[in-house]
């Protein structure tokens, strides 16, 4: 792409994850209304999949909270069965947002600075 | 009053045990402190503490908040208190509680014991009533608990706000609880107070945002935020209250003073905690609708949550059950130098083909190698088998890789790895009539 930058997910906003027995889920904010355009058009479940693939990720389903300019990804089976029976270290999830906040997104020029944090 | 001031002390068992009496010092005007003790599993664990002793199966830490809320309760100091620290045994929770409270001179205060969570009996029941029906399927896998049956150690119902609500209006200062949904700890001083209806879904889908914000403590007031590295005197986080208004909205804060901050970040994160569909968070006060919510930074740490909207609770409880799954370890080396990280998965080939030879291979294991590689990776294997003397020998196999490994193999000093008990989670749902709920005072 002409004119766009390779950015990380963490220059545009925050996240938080948690565990939903053998799933986890990821909440992702957007730092300004308009980088939350530029997500619900870019970071689409099948992105996020392909994202925790390696992990063993099911199915990612995307709920949109545009109130909040947040999107919320359900990641199901993820866990490795999840709480006391999972054998992974990360067996709640605790650091799958902070995982994603490093995926790799083509952001034209012209719209990185409304998306960056400093102009919430 | 126009506001209740709902603080969380205690965002799950193990967080710090001075929160309470801080809280209490630093925020004079707090109505009620709620602690929530409970994880999916922590029931398995209070079982087995029951299993060795009767008057056990609670969280014993909650006694030591009790003790340090009594100078507070001594000078005449309105603080009630809501808890599930309850767990199996609310009941004797409760009796311990008021044995403290009466050797601090503190004897007017009245303690509550929330029960009839436990739907153990009832599926036990069912199981042998119906033997050709699958029953009480788990709620992803759609399977019937019978393939666990055998192996089933507890199981309990999320019951509602309603029975705390039935304790606070019969004057309790204290109501100690078994299995409660989270939320419910908030949504309950609130219904007490404002008179709300069972059907004022709004105010009650309100309230169970406050509670969901704040259930978790200081996850809420910096704890876990993406720019946690900004947050100041970070040693002296402070743990949340919702300020609740009659409609339901709030104002999240923390006491001033205190460390940590709260701002529109740390609460949309909260908000978007361990939830599925935002349009359908499940409690058994409401079904609340997150996409209403608007989230507002009223600066100094204060962030009004308003919006919230409900409809009717599902029909059916969630239940969480536990079974004995097995058992487990998990042991670490450190691995510095170059390719550091194919010397560790070497070293994970290496351990599990000893077992495979001394016909000790496991049914489950998986090596990881943290940190990503370079010059100095942490090896972490761990296995899991229905069989204990598997588990065991694995966690002889390390350390001899502290010789006969590669170079710059360290971080061992910790020893042997220890086998744990694994407790399977089975979530399912019961029928409301099927869970008898039971409000006790306790003298």
């Amino acid at each position: 792409m002409t004119g766009a930058r390779s950015i990380r997910l963490a220059e545009i906003a925050h996240a938080r994850s948690g565990d939903k027995g053998a799933g986890a889920n990821v909440g992702v904010i957007a730092y300004t209304p308009a980088g939350y355009e530029f997500l619900r058009e870019t970071l689409k479940a099948d992105v996020v999949e392909a994202f925790f693939k390696p992990l063993g990720v099911g199915t990612v389903v995307r709920y949109e909270l545009p109130n909040l300019g947040a999107l919320n990804f359900l990641l199901p089976n993820i866990l490795d069965g999840g709480g006391s029976v999972s054998l992974c270290v990360d067996a709640q999830g605790k650091g799958l947002a902070q995982r994603l906040l490093e995926l790799h997104l083509d952001v034209p020029e012209l719209q990185l600075k409304p998306f960056a944090r400093e102009n919430r | 009053m126009t506001t209740l001031r709902i603080a969380n002390a205690q965002g799950f068992w193990g967080d710090s045990v001075d929160a309470a009496s801080k809280l209490a010092a630093g925020a004079p005007d707090v109505d009620f402190i709620t602690l929530d003790y409970l994880a999916e599993v922590s029931m398995s664990i209070l079982a087995k503490q029951r299993q060795r002793d009767p008057s056990a199966g609670y969280a014993r830490d909650f006694l030591h908040v009790v003790r340090s809320l009594v100078p507070f309760w001594r000078e005449g100091r309105r603080l009630r208190i809501v808890t599930n620290a309850g767990g199996l045994n609310p009941r004797q929770c409760a009796r311990e509680c008021i044995r403290i409270l009466r050797e601090g001179a503190s004897p007017e205060l009245m303690v509550a014991a929330v029960s009839g969570d436990d739907v153990l009996p009832t599926i036990l029941e069912d199981l042998e009533r119906y033997p050709r029906q699958g029953l009480f399927p788990h709620l992803e896998s759609g399977e019937s608990i019978r393939s666990i049956q055998d192996r089933l150690v507890t199981a309990n119902a999320y019951l509602g706000a309603a029975p705390i609500v039935e304790a606070l209006q019969r004057g309790a200062d204290v109501v100690i609880t078994g299995r409660v949904s989270d939320p419910s700890l908030t949504v309950a001083p609130c219904v007490a107070h404002f008179g709300w209806k069972p059907d004022d879904y709004d105010r009650l889908a309100g309230a169970t945002v406050a509670g969901h914000l704040i259930e978790c403590g200081t996850q809420v007031t910096g704890g876990n935020w993406t720019n946690w590295l900004e947050i100041p005197d970070a040693a002296n986080i402070g743990f949340p209250i919702a300020e609740v208004s009659a409609d339901g909205s709030c104002v999240i804060g923390k006491p001033i003073g205190t460390g940590g901050c709260v701002n529109a970040q740390t609460v949309k994160e909260q908000l978007l905690y361990e939830i599925g569909d935002p349009g359908r968070y499940l409690s058994p006060d409401a079904t609340v609708s997150f996409l209403t919510l608007n989230v507002n930074d009223l600066q100094n740490n204060r962030v009004s949550v308003a919006g919230a909207t409900g409809g009717p609770p599902p029909a059916t409880y969630k239940v969480s059950a536990t079974y004995r799954a097995g058992y487990r370890a998990a042991g670490m080396l450190t691995i510095i130098g170059q390719d550091a990280a194919e010397k560790g998965r070497r070293c994970g080939a290496i351990i599990l083909e000893r077992l495979r030879q001394a016909g000790a291979e496991p049914r489950r294991t998986n090596v990881e190698c943290l940190g990503g590689g370079g010059a100095e990776v942490v090896l972490r294997v761990s296995v899991a088998d229905d069989r204990r003397e598997i588990v065991e020998r694995f966690t002889r196999e390390l350390a001899p890789l502290i010789t006969g490994g590669p170079p710059g193999v360290t971080g061992y000093a910790e020893g042997r790895p220890v086998v744990h008990e694994v407790f399977g989670y089975w979530p399912t749902t019961i029928e409301r009539s099927r869970a008898h709920r039971v409000v006790e005072m306790v003298r």
